[in-house]
């Protein structure tokens, strides 16, 4: 949704998120929303400047997200407070699943096609009766038993999946989902997150009350619910309560992804990601059927839905990268493209450098030993590279971690032991350059170079383009297969000034798309082919250069007061300027808005084609009763009806059930942090059996209730120091607001453990150990989980030894393991120990005194 | 330039000039010009020695608020939330309103720095230098770890040996082509960014 669609919501949970403190010019609209009479609802262990501008605080311990949101889903469910109409037509809610599924209530914890052995699961159980449904999320397909061209997906387009629209038949997903949350009442609730019965009530009325045709809600998370390795289960258990109160594509509605960088939202999109090409095309893996560019297309690409165009997309990207040298002969140049062979994410990435495997490595802008976990670790990887590459604008803990690092400074390795050779690059800042980022709603904005950059500062653009350059002339001349990928590659931008700096238009250009032989840009990737006649370097972004001199992103005109407030003509956001995803969802099943005061896009049946206050996410002239061909065998959108908007499905409903693409089962399950100071009460599975773990020395894990590591530890921002922190620790301004780190504890453990405010304490894990100056505050409260106290204590992850302002680094803390879909860290909670005093020995701190 | 010396009666008909009272009661409206002192009548908007403004948006968080950049002779003297921006309409949160100490920190670098392998300390080094380098180390790895087929004889046309990390404070060209360059043009896999943590 977009940010300012916020204002319209009539309730909005924040939840994973210290939105007013880290996204306080987003938090805006939900002031605003507030003012116009919503309830602004915060979920979070500590109490915030968040907390202190909602209507309700729900304090609950790091970590029991899922056990607060199942519970939401309980009430939903159990006193029939879902939005039947929008429900039973755009959800999967009727669809009966196979047999032999098993639900973790029969089982103990976990679900059916667990492999204990692997720690991973086979999905065939999740399926729709007699269906294999495909995956929209590239990575996470099954894999089909069928070889042929479709595979198992044929089955889609035989006919629509079986359904009981009476909602009684025991494997339909309704009564799974009815017996899976059966256990999340409020008792429980209150039993496993901390959070009181009447308060965690209070949240369910709020929601509830502020759903259906006339009232909308929304929810917005940041970080606080992916660094878990349940992460993706807790963002699904939303969607489902999003789902069930018809919350999605609606003004007001949907659930807000609050990201933070510049354009992490594009580099996702157009990703420096290894697990996919760009704008969601999956990253070949030799493991899977993706031996040939057939191969790949036949068993990624879904047989219905959107993703059914996947090959025109696919083969556009491979014209654009390879021009001329691709070709039909030889597969478009799809075997210049690298296959995985596992897991090639940053948490493994470390362990690479330590294994001595990985030899050199790019940091462009990133600050691992401030913002990776285990940081102790990544200089121990980093100190076995053969050489280092740092591109940034000021010194940073990353590049000189060989000088100033923690092993140096503590004596366990001395400079001249480190045989990495480093490169430090100043870089340009935004004002410097010219190009676009994507925020957090996918809108992607230009911004000008109005300035000089100063020495040798340098655009990545510059940076990436004048390497390759070099490259491709250092490869020029040979004759090695292997080589023709980098010869291959097209690299002709036009070069400007006295720096030879890249046109980042081109670039962006080349991304939007255009016809191969008279080289005119492509308004819309509806004119994307397989043919080979199209190039697009990132098909969801097609038309943010439409035509000659139309660059979209760099286009200023908003809205005027008492406009439609898409803002349509403010910059581009994807796909195709829309502003919500799966606004179809806005009308009925005829096509009519729910609600007059809940209207965005609608069908004209006069013009014959849909329209409204935001780009329709539709096919545009698709009539709201038209009804699949079964008997044609229909793919595509041809097998999608009228009134199915989640198009980017299989099947275009909301998947309340998600039968395929999850690693950790097709319904979130609450499962105790790998490191917890409490058994699961729900059930004997302890914790995610599918997440992520790499056990090995450097890298211990705190078993469960380690008498040893009491405390929940959990880390987080500050308004004034940005992330890896140098960038505002460099900056006079905001480094004297944050003079020094900190770990925020609650007066009641404090007298417990004889610590006072501003006092030293220290910190331990199994990992390492550090030392901060107490904060005792109520903003931390102990929490009582079933007989017991647990106290939880937080520390900002900001701060290292470089800038004004300088601090121990929490990342030490940390132990590395990932999120069984995602692969993300685990941050937000972990165990630790925790007593007053400092570090012992020199160099006990690791920043000057 | 401001006078740093004053004489006694400068100072005196400074103070009488500038203190409120007097002024208001002298003026035609008691209620105006009460708050302008010398100093702040002499006072002009910084804004009017820029030669050049252009839109920019936030470096921080992904908000994506607008930025408005003012220069003069390419440096720059001051940048404020964009009014017509419907993100922020011209507000900024305390990160992004330093956004100008962030371009003039002093601790900024603006040279190449090296560090040779075991030294205990940087050496500056010209950029054309380092780039040249850079660019053999990335060929040397690349040669001694490319993969081309597992031992059963798939094709993977990939290196491990070399990775990169870093995306999420960058532009959207600038990670089309680092993917581009390095996974599609030279086979490397380990690329990765902030969305990933």
């Amino acid at each position: 949704m977009a940010l300012w669609d916020l204002e319209n919501a009539d309730c909005i949970v924040v939840m994973g998120s210290n939105m007013a403190e880290n996204h306080p010019v987003g938090f805006r609209f939900v002031v605003e929303a507030q003012r116009r009479g919503a309830t602004v609802i915060h979920v979070d262990p500590r109490f915030t400047r968040t907390s202190a501008l909602a209507n309700i605080h729900a304090p609950i311990r790091s970590g029991t997200d899922i056990a607060f949101l199942g519970g939401i889903i309980h009430h939903i469910l159990e006193n029939d407070l879902w939005f039947r109409d929008f429900v039973l037509a755009y959800t999967n809610i009727a669809n009966i699943i196979e047999n032999g599924y098993q639900d973790p209530e029969e089982t103990g914890g976990v679900f059916s096609g667990f492999n204990a052995d692997t720690g991973s699961y086979k999905q065939d159980t999740w399926q729709y009766k007699g269906k294999i449904v495909p995956s929209s999320i590239s990575e996470h397909r099954v894999p089909t038993r069928d070889k042929a061209k479709g595979g198992d997906f044929e089955a889609m387009t035989e006919g629509p999946p079986p359904t009981d629209p009476t909602l009684q038949n025991p494997n339909c997903v309704y009564q799974i989902m009815r017996r899976h949350y059966a256990r999340y009442t409020p008792e429980m609730v209150e039993r496993v997150t901390g959070c009181s019965r009447d308060t965690f009530l209070a949240v369910a009325n709020a929601l509830t009350r502020n759903a259906g045709r006339e009232r909308t809600g929304a929810f917005c998370y940041a970080v606080g619910w992916t660094h878990h390795t349940v992460g993706v289960q807790i963002i699904r258990a939303a969607a489902i309560i999003q789902g069930l109160l018809g919350n999605i594509g609606r003004p007001g509605g949907g659930i807000l992804a609050l990201r933070g960088h510049a354009s992490i939202q594009g580099s996702t999109d157009i990703p420096t990601l290894y697990n996919m090409l760009p704008t969601y095309l999956p990253q070949p893996n030799v493991f899977n059927e993706h031996g040939t560019l057939q191969s790949y297309l036949d068993s990624e690409t879904p047989t219905t839905g959107w993703w059914a165009n996947m090959p025109k997309y696919v083969v556009s990207l491979l014209k654009a990268w390879y021009g001329e040298s691709a070709r039909r002969d030889n597969e478009w140049g799809y075997q210049f493209i690298p296959k995985l062979t596992g897991d090639a994410s940053q948490l493994p990435m470390t362990l690479s450098m330590l294994d001595g495997v990985m030899k050199g490595q790019f940091i462009l802008g990133q600050n691992p030993v401030v913002g990776a976990v285990n940081s102790d670790l990544v200089e121990r990887g980093m100190a076995k590279l053969d050489w280092l590459v740092v591109r940034d604008f000021a010194m940073t803990e990353t590049a000189n971690f060989w000088q100033k690092g923690r092993l140096v400074q503590r004596g366990e390795l001395r400079p001249d032991d480190i045989g990495t050779e480093v490169f430090f690059l100043p870089s340009s800042l935004a004002g410097e350059k010219e190009g676009t980022v994507t925020n957090t709603s996918r809108l992607v904005q230009w911004h000008d170079a109005v300035l000089e950059p100063p020495g040798d500062s340098r655009s990545d653009l510059w940076f990436i383009y004048h390497l390759g350059k070099r490259l491709k002339q250092l490869y020029a001349d040979s004759s090695e297969p292997r080589d023709a990928g980098i010869q291959a590659l097209t690299w002709t931008y036009p070069e400007r000034g006295k720096r030879a700096e890249p046109d980042a238009e081109a670039v962006l250009r080349e991304i939007n798309g255009y016809t191969v032989a008279d080289r005119k840009q492509i308004p819309s990737y509806l004119q994307l082919k397989d043919d080979g006649s199209t190039a697009c370097g990132g098909w969801m972004y097609c038309g943010v250069y439409p035509a000659d001199g139309r660059n979209l992103a760099r286009s200023r005109i908003p809205d005027a007061t008492g406009g439609p407030g898409s803002h349509a003509g403010w910059a581009f956001s994807w796909p195709s300027n829309r502003r919500t995803l799966y606004n179809r969802a806005s009308a009925d099943l005829d096509g009519k808005p729910w609600s007059e005061r809940k209207k965005m896009v609608w069908w004209d049946e006069a013009a014959g084609s849909w329209t409204g206050n935001d780009v329709p996410d539709f096919v545009a002239s698709k009539r709201p009763d038209y009804r699949p061909d079964w008997p044609t065998h229909p793919h595509g959108m041809d097998a999608l009806g009228g009134d199915d908007p989640f198009i980017m499905e299989a099947d275009g409903k909301c998947q309340l059930f998600v039968p395929s693409g999850l690693k950790d089962g097709p319904l979130p399950t609450h499962y105790e942090p790998v490191e917890s100071p409490v058994r699961n009460a729900m059930y004997d599975q302890q914790f995610n059996p599918a997440a992520k773990l790499w056990t090995r020395p450097g890298n211990e894990l705190h078993a469960p209730e380690d008498p040893r590591f009491p405390y929940v530890f959990t880390t987080y921002r500050l308004t004034e120091l940005h992330c890896g922190g140098v960038i505002s620790r460099v900056t006079p301004h905001t480094a004297e607001l944050q003079p020094e780190a900190f770990v925020e504890i609650s007066p009641e453990l404090a007298r417990e453990l004889g610590i006072r405010h501003l006092g030293w304490t220290v910190l331990s894990t199994l990992r390492g150990d550090i030392e901060a100056r107490a904060m005792v505050t109520e903003r931390m409260r102990p929490f009582r989980i079933g007989d017991r106290t647990v106290h939880q204590v937080g520390m900002p992850w900001v701060f290292g030894w470089e800038g004004y302002t300088s601090g121990d680094i929490a990342n030490v803390l940390l132990a590395i393991t990932g999120d069984a879909n995602t692969s993300i860290h685990s941050t937000k909670a972990v165990t630790c120990a925790l007593r007053p005093g400092r570090l012992a020995g020199p160099g006990g701190a690791t920043h000057a005194a | 330039m401001k006078k740093l010396r004053q004489t006694l009666s400068e100072t005196v008909s400074g103070f009488l000039n500038d203190w409120s009272l007097p002024r208001q009661m002298a003026g035609l409206d008691p209620l105006s010009k009460a708050a302008e002192s010398m100093t702040s009548r002499t006072l002009r908007p910084r804004l009017e020695q820029a030669d050049t403004v252009g839109t920019s948006i936030c470096p921080f968080c992904a908000v994506g608020c607008g930025q408005l950049v003012y220069a003069k002779n390419g440096r720059p003297i001051h940048i404020e939330g964009d009014p017509r921006s419907p993100v922020n309409q011209g507000t900024l949160c305390p990160k992004g309103a330093s956004t100008l100490g962030v371009l003039l920190s002093p601790q900024r670098i603006n040279t190449v720095l090296y560090r040779a392998p075991h030294a205990s300390d940087w050496e500056e080094k010209p950029l054309d230098w380092a780039m040249e380098r850079i660019a053999h180390l990335t060929k040397q790895v690349r040669d001694d770890s490319f993969v081309e087929t597992l031992p059963d004889g798939r094709v993977v046309n990939h290196t491990i040996g070399m990775g990169s990390l870093g995306g999420a404070t960058l532009d959207n060209e600038e990670n089309y082509l680092i993917k581009k360059l390095f996974g599609g043009g030279l086979g490397m896999v380990n690329i990765e960014n902030q969305a990933r943590i």
